[in-house]
């Protein structure tokens, strides 16, 4: 470890950032490396070796839990999801969606239940990982502001 | 029990950079800078609003081995340290004020059910985020 793994890091996440403002967007390998300020070549490893997986199945699974979001609050229909949160095709969308959940876009919606969190935390919890993903789906409210 | 919270913590990794960045950048107030050579207690605070301070410490020193300090800057700069969270009276009226002083927005101004919200990361990595409650 040194200031040039601490400058790795940051750099990583900075393109990681990236992907969680701009998950809608076509993000690609080059421009993420552009923002990390590393050769295309190494940016997916480096992220892996940063972070513990792909920047493809980083930005994947970001997409999925944004997906979550717009289905447990909104009456969004699926096919506009599938486009508002950056797939290319509803067939590619369903078949990720259900793969990475566990259910299809459809049956999850349906399964919703709403609990009052932050953006930012379910953003950093909700999102796939390795384990199965939290049975409550939650909605985002902030807490109560306390009197001031 | 308890009847507040004065003071909350995260890990910088320099403090004279944090110092130029949290007082300079984001306009807190110092509310406590006392250097004793080998450390060094910074806290800053919402002007107006000492009550509630936040301590910028450095990984380090006696209570931490220099491995486990490395640990902690390693875990900050890839964003697994702290998060803080401000109010404020316009989201994005500050969000160009703070982008034109440099600052790093990773999140637009967002309507949320909860009101606009916006995040930044300082130098370090940390999570900052300000909302504009509805």
């Amino acid at each position: 470890m040194s200031e040039a793994t601490e400058d790795v890091n940051r750099r990583m996440l900075r393109a990681r950032d990236a992907m969680d403002r701009d998950y809608a967007l076509p993000l690609d390998v080059p421009a993420l490396a552009r923002i990390a300020h590393v050769s295309p070549a190494h940016f997916a490893r480096t992220f892996r070796d940063t972070f513990g997986e792909t920047p493809h199945r980083y930005l994947q699974r970001r997409r999925v839990e944004r997906a979550m979001r717009l289905l447990r609050e909104t009456t969004v229909s699926v096919t506009d999801i599938c486009f508002r949160v950056g797939f290319g095709s509803p067939g590619t969308f369903s078949r990720t969606f259900s793969a990475i959940v566990g259910r299809s876009p459809r049956q999850y919606r349906r399964a919703a239940v709403a609990a009052n969190v932050p953006t930012c935390f379910t953003m950093a919890w909700v999102r796939p990982g390795n384990t199965e993903p939290p049975n409550t789906a939650v909605s985002e409210k902030f807490p109560p502001a306390p009197d001031r | 029990m308890f009847t507040a919270i004065t003071h909350s913590q995260i890990y910088v990794l320099d403090q004279d950079e944090a110092l130029d960045f949290y007082a300079g950048k984001l306009g807190l107030e110092v509310a406590a800078d006392v250097d004793m050579g080998d450390m060094r207690w910074l806290t800053v605070a919402v002007p107006g609003h000492p009550e509630r301070q936040i301590v910028l410490a450095k990984p380090g020193g006696p209570m931490m081995s220099a491995q486990t300090a490395e640990q902690v800057r390693d875990l900050v700069t890839k964003g697994a340290g702290g998060t803080v969270i401000f109010t404020t009276d316009d989201c994005r009226k500050t969000c160009e004020t703070l982008r034109e002083r440099g600052v790093e927005i990773i999140e637009e101004p967002t309507e949320r059910p909860f009101g606009i919200d916006c995040a930044l990361r300082d130098p370090f990595g940390n999570h900052i985020r300000f909302t504009q409650l509805s």
